[in-house]
């Protein structure tokens, strides 16, 4: 058998072997599962092809807005709705911060004892497991329409949120400050003023800046449910088909989610 | 002075009084600006409603206590397809967001002058848009159901995922790609063989956070009349049976907790 090898023994044919799922039996599964809940999923989706070929219609209505959008014509509307959804935003990134640096230091397992950490974890869990737009439906019911119960909304959503990273920040922090801290005689408020402050500061300006860009597209659509802002003005506008003033709040809206962006990288540098 | 009482009067200060100064008047201008905003948005509140506002939760709470525990059996069908747009969504909100990524990345797009920045256009215009909004737009398009849904998410998912998966791309190790060049690959064979196998964790990371999201953007988008629970809500709100309400939103977090807990477990094991 002593036969030598000859090229043709080798395979000139080389395919790359999965990176993820490598037993080809489990693969099979998943791919086969994959495929039967495709099937039964989109035999669910009943479409109107009908209405979708009228509706052809008023999409090109829509691009036709858009690439001509008519701010002036509404223009008394949308100021208001702008002003409403600015001021806002302003207002409840400032509550929901004011509230939640206590909240995310008592959420920080490093600095709160466990009853406090324990409570203040289950804030943070109520407020992060509900959409805004849902707890804009409750304040809605409960205070009225109009921007305040919008007010409400965007701080309770932004607690969850800036809470919860406020406090994976501070346990994340260099212990050995702390320590040093500490052993200068230093109590539990000049501790958390001199060793944790500084060095969570420029993180929390960050997170902040990221919550008011949040917070202004989150106000753009919590309108819709009546509590104020851009998103009612927007919600008119479409049921009216002012495809043209629809346009024009669009394009505003990505314009200052733009400007924010950008204004927000720049501070944000200059604050690290 | 003599020199030893001029080094007693010296402190130590962090800043320089010009610098504490800018500080101050950089606090007091956001604290001015907070509160002009809060008078100009409040000029229209009626101040009756708010003070009424306990009285009115205590009675919405009342009323929503306890759920409708029976109006389950009618929430089983609009469930299932909130999961489906939720999931059809991802789904064709990935399809598109793929190229756009490849096209976005500064080391695969084609031409970083002419091709980048449309593909970025089109991630920050569908990322400043939520899916409520593409779904009111779309609902009057193309009329409503769960079409309308599937195509709302698809749109704001393109740039979430286009977004995160062209900073993997960024992030790849270059040397794999030359050595997989210098075998004389062709374009599609060195994205195959280099890129893919790079990013392919992050990607399915970065899918199912967004599978995720959607679950959640999904249960409320039949308030605008794109299928799913949302519709079965807003019944329910417009008839005030709040005890459905209640049911609705229990249905509704159980089902956020159980996808989130299934991303994570999916993350886990990718990553």
């Amino acid at each position: 058998m002593a036969e030598t090898p000859t090229t043709s023994n080798y395979p000139t044919r080389w395919k790359r072997p999965p990176v993820l799922l490598t037993h080809p039996a489990w693969r099979k599964v998943i791919l086969l599962s994959g495929l039967v809940y495709l099937v039964l999923a989109v035999q669910t989706v009943e479409v109107d092809w009908q209405r979708v070929y009228l509706g052809l219609d008023r999409g090109w209505k829509f691009v036709q807005g858009f690439l001509l959008p008519d701010f002036t014509s509404r223009w008394n509307d949308i100021y208001a709705g702008l002003m409403e959804s600015l001021t806002m935003t302003l207002t409840s990134t400032v509550a929901g911060i004011l509230i939640s640096v206590p909240i995310g230091i008592g959420a920080a397992r490093n600095l709160a004892p466990a009853p406090v950490y324990l409570a203040c974890r289950g804030i943070i869990t109520v407020s992060r497991s509900f959409q805004e737009v849902i707890i804009a439906i409750l304040l809605v019911a409960m205070f009225g329409f109009g921007p305040l119960a919008g007010f409400l909304t965007l701080a309770f959503a932004t607690i969850g949120f800036l809470s919860k990273l406020l406090a994976e920040e501070i346990e994340d922090c260099d212990r050995s400050q702390i320590e040093a801290i500490r052993a200068t005689g230093a109590s539990w408020w000049q501790v958390v003023n001199y060793a944790v402050q500084p060095q969570v500061m420029p993180r929390l300006v960050g997170l902040s800046l990221y919550r008011l860009d949040i917070n202004f597209r989150e106000s753009a659509v919590i309108g819709i449910v009546g509590a104020g802002g851009i998103g009612a003005t927007l919600n008119t506008a479409i049921d009216r088909y002012e495809y043209d003033s629809a346009g024009a709040i669009l394009i505003i809206i990505i314009a200052i989610v733009l400007v924010v962006e950008y204004s927000s990288s720049y501070i944000r540098r200059w604050v690290q | 002075m003599s020199h030893q009482t001029a080094s007693q009067n010296l402190h130590w200060q962090l800043r320089t009084p010009k610098q504490s100064f800018l500080r101050w008047l950089g606090w007091f201008w956001l604290v001015a600006l907070t509160v002009v905003c809060w008078q100009v948005m409040n000029e229209n509140t009626i101040w009756a409603f708010v003070s009424d506002a306990p009285s009115q939760a205590a009675d919405i709470g009342d009323r929503m206590f306890p759920p409708k525990w029976g109006y389950i059996s009618s929430l089983w069908e609009p469930l299932w397809d909130t999961i489906n747009i939720a999931t059809l969504g991802t789904l064709l909100g990935i399809l598109f967001a793929i190229p756009v990524a490849f096209l976005a990345a500064t080391n695969t797009t084609p031409s970083t002058r002419f091709v980048r920045p449309l593909a970025l256009l089109i991630i920050v215009a569908s990322r400043s848009i939520n899916s409520l909004i593409w779904a009111l737009l779309l609902v009057a398009i193309i009329g409503p159901g769960l079409l309308a849904g599937i195509v709302a998410i698809g749109l704001r998912s393109i740039g979430f995922v286009a977004k995160l998966l062209y900073e993997a791309i960024e992030e790849i190790d270059e040397k794999q790609v030359e050595a997989i060049r210098a075998t004389g690959a062709s374009g599609a064979q060195v994205i195959d063989y280099a890129v893919i196998p790079q990013i392919l964790p992050a990607f399915w990371g970065i899918s199912v956070f967004r599978w995720d999201i959607n679950i959640r953007e999904s249960s409320i988008l039949g308030l605008v009349g794109a299928g799913g629970l949302g519709i079965q809500l807003n019944a329910s709100l417009s008839t005030l049976a709040w005890n459905q309400v209640a049911m609705i939103f229990i249905v509704i977090l159980g089902t956020v907790v159980i996808s989130e807990w299934v991303s994570a477990r999916v993350r886990q094991a990718v990553l």
